[in-house]
C-alpha cells in the first residue's frame, strides 16, 4: 500500500452555541494515500465540510477542534503556528470552494491572484509566476490564457471560474486537494468537465484528491474509495465500486436507492423509496446508533452505539445488523403505501388528444411566447440591448399530466414559470390557461384565476414570509379568495391542509425559521394548495434539498396529484428527477425548445444533440455502469443569451454542426409520433 | 425545528453572555429612559425658574446652591440644562419620525412601483442629497426666521432623503424575494403586498437608523441653535447654551455641561441603536 499522506484521527470539531455544544464532527478517523482520491458523501450537516476545514484549521469563529490528531506527511497540523499554516494552506494543501461566485477576489484581476498564491510561498517570482499561471490556465482548458489572465473575475462564467480556482489549487504543486461540493453550483454539462478535469488532473501530477459531495455519482465519477457520513460520524468506508453496488449500512442504503437514476428506471411508478424522518439533532444527537429512528432495518440493539467493524475486507460500517458481514437486501421495500396502478399517459401527446378528444384536453397552451428583459447597461449611444430569455416557445400542458422542463441556467425554464404564472408580462405570444387568454390581462382580471393556478418555489428559505406564521399563511390566501369565512371554518382548513402534506398540527402557531428545508418546502406546497388548484407550476421544488428529503417531497407531489388530479409543469435541472415524475418532457436550450417527447422516448432515443448530450453528462452512483458508458463531452459554455447565435441556438456547441445550422434556425418538427425536435439532423449524433 | 436549549449553560454563563452583548445596549436605553424623564419632570426637578435672572449672581461656578453655576445672566445652569432637554428630545424626536416615516413611504414605493414613477422620486432624493444638509437647514431656517417649528421644518426638508434611500433598497431586496412573488401568484395586491408582506421584512434597519439617528438630529438641531437659529431666549436650548459659553474660557461651566448633556443624550440613542441591530441581525443573535 502506498504511504499515508494524511491521516486524521479521531477528530472531534464543535461549535459552542447559546443552546449548547454542536458536535459537527464527532469522532471521525480516516487516512488518505498518496495519489489516493478519496471522496466524503453526506448530506447537510452531516459534518463532511466541517471535517475538511478542520484539516486545514480553517474553521469559523465558534468552532474548536476539540480533540484528535491530524498528521499530514507525518507533521501534526494540530499544533502548527501561524506561520506553519500559511505554508501549509495553498501551498502543500490546496481547497477549492464551492461557489466560484464567490471565491474569488471581484476586484482583482486573474493574473494577480493567480501570481500572488505562487510568489506568497516563494517559490516562484513574479515572472515565472505569470509564465506558469498561463501554463496552468491552458491546463485547465481556458481558452486563450494569455488574455483571459489579465481578465477580472466578473467577465468568466461559473464553471470558467471554478477552471481558475483550480489552477489556484495546483498553482504550488500541492499533494493534497480538498474540493467541497466543487461542481455543485455548476449546470451538468461543465461539471462533467470540471470532473473530467479534477480526474485528469490527479493523474498527471499524482495529486491526492479529498472530495466533498452530497452527489454519489459525483463521488463514484471522481473517486476510488468513500466515506459516508451520518450526524458527525462515519457510517460507512470502503472501495466505491463495492460500497455502491453493495452498501453495508442502511444510511448507505437509503442513499442510493433515493435517487432517482437515468439508468435505473421502473416505468409506471413515480413514486421514490424514501426514508423519513429527518438527521438527528446536533444538540441532542442519540445515545445509541445515530440512524436508528429512521432505520428502515432496525433491530433491538441499535439503541447501545454500534462500533465502526470491519465488515468485509478494505470495508468497514458502524452498523449491528451487517456486523457479521451479511449484507442488506436489494431495493425490496417499497413506500409504505404499495404502488397503485397508474395510468400510463406515455402515449397522451397533443396530436392524438386534439385528435381522439379522448385523453386529457390541454388546460395550458403556450403560442410563441417571447420574453425580452431589457438591459440598462446598452451603451450610451446604442440601441438598448435586451437577454433573449425565452424566444418563440410553443407548448401544450394537457389536464392531468406532468410535463417536465429541463435544461441548463440561463435556458429561460425559470422565466416560462414566471410567465405562466403572470409574474412576468410576455414580450410577444400568448399563454391561454383553459381557454382563457391570460398573456396581457390585468391583474384584477387574473385574479379568480389564481386560485386555479398556483406555483411552488425553489428556495424553500425564501419562498415564505419570514414574519408570518405558518398558520397566518395558509390562513391568509383561504380568507383573500373568500373560501373560508369564519375563523373556525379558516382553522379546520389549515388543518387538512398541514396534515394533507405531513406537517404535525401544531406547525400553525410556529414561524419558517423553525423549520427544515424539507418542512418548508411542505409548507410552500401547502400554500399551493390551499386554494384548490387545478395546475401548479413547479419551478425546481427539491433543488435545494438533501436527497432523501427530495424523495420525500417527489412523493409528496405525486402523491397530491393522484389525490387532487393536478396538472403539473414541473421544472428541473436535474434529468433523472425530471424523468421520474414526468409524462412529457421539454428540452430547453437558450429560450428555445430543443426536444419535446415522453419521458421514456426522451431518454431511450433522444434525437436531439443537445439532448444527447445532457443526458450523457450526468453521473451515475454505479462504477460499473459508468465504465461502460459512452460519453459525449460538450465542450465550452452556453454562449450569452443577449446575442444569441444566428439559425440553430446549439450550433456553437454541437459537435455535428454544419454550415446551414448558422443560416437558417430549424423549426420544431415532429420526427416520430410524438416527437418532435428543432435540429436539421434528428437522431444523426449517437453516444 | 426549534433547537431545546441543554441544560448545559448555567444562569450565571446566561447573565454574562447576556451582558456582555446587551450591556451597552441596556445602558444607552437606561440613558434615553432618563433623560425622557427628567424632560417630562424638568420643572418639577429644577431648583430654580429656568428663566430667573440675577445679574448680581453672574458666572458663579459650580457651588452647593448652584451645582452647576450660573450663566452670564446669572440664571441657573443645572434649572436651563434640565428643561433644555425638553426642546432637544422632542425636536430630534419629531424630525426622525416624520422624516422618517416620509422618507421610507417615497422610497418604498419608488422600489416597489419602479419605472418612471422610482427615477422621479429617487432624482428628487438625491437632488435633496446634493446640498451638505446643515447648509440647506441653516440656509431654509433662515429664510423662514428664528423659531423652533422652522427650525424643525428646515430640518425635515433635509432629512428624508436617508431614510428613503434605505427603504428603496430594503424593499429592492424584498420585492425580488419569493416570498413577495408567492403572494402575486395569489393574487394578492400592491398594497398588500406591500404592507403585511414586505414591510415586516423590510423595517428592521429601518428601526435601527431611526434609533441612531435621533442623536444625530439632536446633535444638528442643537448646531443650529448654536449658530442662533431655533429657540428664541430666554427658552433654554443645549446648543444655544453651548454657543453663550463659547468665548467664555475662564467660566468653563456655562458651555461643556450642556455639551456633556448633550454628549450623553447621542451616545444613549447609538448604544441603544447597536443594541437593536445587534438583536435584529440572526446572525450575531445566534453566537
Amino acid at each position: 500500500m502506498a504511504e499515508k499522506l494524511l491521516e486524521v484521527r479521531d477528530l472531534r470539531t464543535q461549535f459552542d452555541t447559546d443552546a449548547g455544544i454542536v458536535r459537527a464532527v464527532d469522532g471521525v478517523s480516516f487516512s488518505v494515500d498518496a495519489g489516493e482520491t478519496l471522496g466524503i458523501v453526506g448530506e447537510s450537516g452531516s459534518g463532511k465540510s466541517v471535517t475538511a476545514r478542520s484539516i486545514m484549521r480553517l474553521l469559523d469563529e465558534g468552532a474548536r477542534i476539540a480533540s484528535g490528531e491530524i498528521i499530514f506527511r507525518g507533521g501534526d497540523v494540530m499544533h502548527l503556528g501561524r506561520e506553519g499554516l500559511r505554508s501549509l494552506r495553498g501551498g502543500d494543501i490546496a481547497m477549492v470552494f464551492q461557489d466560484p461566485m464567490t471565491s474569488l477576489n471581484p476586484v482583482r484581476r486573474i493574473a494577480g491572484q493567480l501570481v500572488e498564491g505562487m510568489t506568497v510561498h516563494g517559490r516562484y517570482d513574479k515572472t515565472q509566476a505569470r509564465t506558469r499561471a498561463v501554463d496552468l490556465l491552458r491546463r485547465m482548458g481556458v481558452s486563450a490564457p494569455e488574455r483571459a489572465i489579465d481578465s477580472y473575475p466578473h467577465e468568466f462564467s461559473g464553471g470558467m471560474r471554478q477552471r481558475v480556482m483550480l489552477a489556484m489549487g495546483f498553482a504550488n504543486g500541492p499533494s493534497l486537494l480538498i474540493a467541497d461540493e466543487p461542481t455543485t453550483a455548476l449546470d451538468v454539462t461543465i461539471q462533467a468537465q470540471i470532473l473530467d478535469l479534477l480526474r485528469a488532473l490527479s493523474a498527471e501530477f499524482g495529486t491526492s484528491v479529498l472530495l466533498i459531495s452530497h452527489d454519489l455519482g459525483v463521488i463514484a465519477n471522481v473517486c476510488k474509495r468513500v466515506i459516508v457520513m451520518y450526524g458527525g460520524e462515519i457510517v460507512e468506508e470502503g472501495p466505491t465500486e463495492q460500497l455502491l453496488a453493495d452498501p453495508r449500512h442502511p444510511y448507505t442504503w437509503a442513499l442510493i436507492n433515493a435517487v432517482p437514476r437515468l439508468d435505473r428506471h421502473t416505468p409506471g411508478d413515480k413514486r421514490l423509496l424514501a426514508i423519513e424522518g429527518m438527521p438527528p439533532n446536533p444538540l441532542a444527537l442519540p445515545t445509541g446508533c445515530r440512524f436508528m429512528a429512521r432505520c428502515p432495518f432496525k433491530i433491538a440493539r441499535c439503541a447501545e452505539p454500534p462500533p465502526l467493524a470491519t465488515v468485509a475486507p478494505e470495508r468497514q460500517a458502524r452498523c449491528w445488523v451487517t456486523q457479521d458481514g451479511s449484507r442488506l437486501p436489494e431495493r425490496t421495500l417499497r413506500p409504505a403505501d404499495a404502488p397503485r396502478a397508474r395510468v400510463d399517459r406515455a402515449q397522451s401527446f397533443v396530436r392524438e388528444a386534439r385528435a381522439t378528444g379522448a385523453v386529457g384536453t390541454p388546460i395550458l397552451e403556450l403560442t410563441g411566447l417571447t420574453k425580452y428583459f431589457p438591459l440598462r447597461k446598452g451603451g450610451f449611444f446604442g440601441a438598448p440591448r435586451k437577454v433573449h430569455a425565452v424566444d418563440g416557445v410553443d407548448l401544450t400542458v394537457l389536464r392531468g399530466e406532468t410535463v417536465g422542463l429541463v435544461g441548463e441556467s440561463g435556458c429561460g425554464k425559470s422565466t416560462i414559470a414566471r410567465l405562466v404564472t403572470r409574474i412576468h408580462e410576455p414580450t410577444a405570444g400568448t399563454i391561454r390557461f383553459d381557454g382563457t387568454d391570460i398573456s396581457h390581462a390585468s391583474p384584477a382580471a387574473i385574479r379568480p384565476l389564481r386560485r386555479r393556478l398556483q406555483m411552488v418555489f425553489q428556495d424553500p428559505y425564501a419562498s415564505l414570509n419570514p414574519r408570518m406564521t405558518v398558520g397566518d399563511a395558509l390562513a391568509e390566501p383561504l380568507r383573500f379568495h373568500g373560501i373560508t369565512t369564519d375563523d373556525n371554518a379558516t382553522r379546520a382548513r389549515v388543518a387538512h391542509l398541514l396534515d394533507l402534506v405531513g406537517l404535525p398540527a401544531q406547525s400553525i402557531e410556529r414561524y419558517p425559521h423553525e423549520f427544515s428545508g424539507g418542512q418548508r418546502q411542505r409548507i410552500g406546497t401547502a400554500r399551493a394548495l390551499a386554494v384548490s388548484p387545478e395546475m401548479i407550476v413547479a419551478d425546481e421544488p427539491i433543488s435545494s434539498l438533501d436527497v432523501n428529503i427530495q424523495a420525500q417531497i417527489i412523493n409528496l407531489l405525486v402523491d397530491l396529484q393522484e389525490q387532487f388530479k393536478l396538472t403539473y409543469l414541473f421544472i428541473a435541472h436535474d434529468l433523472a428527477v425530471v424523468r421520474h415524475v414526468s409524462d412529457r418532457i421539454v428540452v430547453l436550450y437558450l429560450g428555445r425548445v430543443m426536444e419535446i417527447a415522453t419521458a421514456a422516448t426522451l431518454f431511450d432515443r433522444p434525437l436531439h444533440p443537445y439532448t444527447v448530450a445532457l443526458l450523457s453528462a450526468v453521473p451515475i452512483p454505479d462504477v460499473a455502469a459508468e465504465r461502460q458508458r459512452k460519453r459525449l463531452l460538450l465542450s465550452g459554455e452556453p454562449p450569452s443569451a443577449i446575442d444569441p447565435p444566428s439559425g440553430c441556438r446549439f450550433r456553437t456547441r454541437c459537435p455535428i454542426a454544419k454550415p446551414i445550422c448558422a443560416e437558417a434556425a430549424p423549426p420544431l418538427l415532429e420526427h416520430r409520433p410524438g416527437q418532435f425536435a428543432a435540429c436539421h439532423f434528428p437522431g444523426e449524433m449517437q453516444t | 425545528m426549534a433547537q431545546e436549549p441543554s441544560a448545559g449553560t448555567s444562569d450565571a454563563a446566561k447573565r454574562r453572555r447576556w451582558l456582555r452583548r446587551y450591556g451597552l445596549a441596556a445602558a444607552g436605553g437606561a440613558i434615553v429612559v432618563a433623560w425622557i424623564l427628567i424632560a417630562i419632570f424638568a420643572t418639577w426637578l429644577a431648583p430654580y425658574p429656568y428663566a430667573q435672572v440675577d445679574v448680581t449672581k453672574r458666572l458663579l461656578p459650580p457651588s452647593a446652591t448652584y451645582w452647576l453655576g450660573t450663566d452670564l445672566l446669572g440664571r441657573d445652569v443645572f434649572s436651563r440644562l434640565l428643561v433644555g432637554a425638553r426642546i432637544s428630545l422632542i425636536a430630534g424626536i419629531v424630525v426622525v419620525v416624520i422624516g422618517g416615516a416620509v422618507g421610507t413611504l417615497i422610497g418604498g414605493i419608488a422600489a416597489y412601483v419602479g419605472g418612471k414613477a422610482e427615477e422621479w422620486m429617487m432624482r428628487a432624493t438625491d437632488l435633496v442629497m446634493c446640498f451638505p444638509p446643515i447648509i440647506l437647514a441653516m440656509a431654509i431656517a433662515a429664510a423662514l426666521g428664528i423659531g423652533v417649528t422652522n427650525t424643525i421644518f428646515a430640518m425635515l426638508v433635509v432629512w428624508w432623503p436617508k431614510f428613503a434611500r434605505l427603504a428603496r433598497s430594503l424593499v429592492l431586496v424584498q420585492r425580488n424575494q419569493e416570498y413577495v412573488e408567492a403572494a402575486h401568484v395569489m393574487g394578492y395586491g400592491p398594497a398588500r403586498i406591500l404592507l403585511r408582506h414586505i414591510a415586516p421584512n423590510a423595517v428592521g434597519p429601518l428601526v435601527v437608523l431611526l434609533t441612531l439617528d435621533v442623536g444625530t438630529a439632536i446633535l444638528t438641531f442643537a448646531g443650529l441653535n448654536f449658530l442662533g437659529l431655533g429657540v428664541i431666549p430666554p427658552t433654554p436650548e443645549w446648543g444655544q447654551m453651548v454657543s453663550e459659553g463659547r468665548e467664555l474660557v475662564e467660566q468653563w461651566w456655562v458651555a461643556t455641561f450642556p455639551g456633556i448633556a448633550i454628549l450623553t443624550v447621542v451616545i444613549g440613542f447609538n448604544f441603544l441603536g447597536d443594541g437593536i441591530r445587534d438583536w435584529l441581525d440572526p446572525k450575531s443573535r445566534r453566537r
